[in-house]
């Protein structure tokens, strides 16, 4: 087997198990927070999926370029959400997610 | 090889303990490591300014609005601790089962032809600087925005009810 071929199959069964645990973990929890962790799971095994494949193809540094692209937008994502979640936090006294289910609107 | 293997089970380990942590506190030091044992697979995959990244802001600025976050909120009691660590238990066990599930998929369906060969080796390696600047300026005009309107967003999140 080529060393190509070794570094695809081998990272990619370990990135497959951890977006199966981001994914679980959002569809199992009813905590907002650890929801948002479940998410951040999800990106991290995004973001090892491209700079693996970049370094695979010879693309190190579009996959970083990108890579850079989407650690901003997670950022952003997560001061967002966090500061989202504390509202709700201080409205409701839950972080609870059926209770977000229950807002007017 | 075998340096990689071992980050990639660290990785998986501490996604685990992340997942099925009972305090929160515990489960975003599990996701910190996570992120810092992928930073150091960046680095070894010659992704060094992606690396840097990950770990100054995934590793670090993540993982202190996080521990911001939890620490505004009332910890739970005792009996509600004890009381959630029973219901995650059940809600949680086939998970492993299903990440080694998800991996027997990957090793069976996931491959690429035995006789591929590796484009870095040989290539003249572009400037990750080079890239972003000259060729992925757009990029960084929307990150520049995307920024901005974090700190937007959370200023308005944030603001004080008026006084009335």
């Amino acid at each position: 087997m080529s060393d190509a071929a070794r570094i695809f199959w081998t990272f990619n069964i370990f990135i497959a198990m951890l977006f199966v645990a981001g994914f679980y973990y959002i569809m199992a929890t009813r905590n907002l927070i650890r929801t948002l962790i479940g998410i951040e799971i999800l990106i991290k095994a995004v973001t090892l999926l491209i700079i693996v494949n970049g370094y695979i193809n010879g693309q190190v540094g579009l996959a970083q370029a990108m890579v850079v692209t989407l650690i901003v937008i997670e950022v952003f994502f997560v001061a967002v959400a966090a500061g989202i979640v504390l509202n709700i936090y201080r409205n409701t006294d839950s972080i609870d997610t059926t209770n977000v289910s229950n807002l007017k609107g | 090889m075998i340096i990689n293997l071992i980050l990639l089970v660290v990785m998986v380990l501490a996604a685990l303990w992340t997942v099925l942590a009972r305090s929160l506190l515990k489960a975003m030091i599990g996701l910190a490591l996570v992120s810092a044992s992928i930073a150091v697979l960046m680095f070894r995959l010659d992704s060094s300014l992606a690396g840097v990244f990950e770990l100054s802001v995934c590793t670090g600025l993540i993982t202190a609005i996080f521990a911001t976050t939890i620490s505004l909120m009332k910890p739970l009691s005792q009996a509600q601790e004890k009381d959630r660590a029973k219901a995650r238990l059940k809600k949680y066990w086939p998970l492993p089962l299903l990440m080694i599930a998800a991996a027997v998929l990957a090793w069976k369906f996931l491959k690429l032809p035995v006789d591929a060969t590796l484009l870095t080796t040989g290539m003249e390696k572009v400037d990750v600087r080079h890239l972003l600047w000259n060729v992925r300026h757009m990029d960084i005009l929307g990150q520049v925005v995307i920024v901005l309107l974090g700190a937007f967003g959370v200023i308005i999140l944030f603001r004080g009810s008026k006084k009335t």
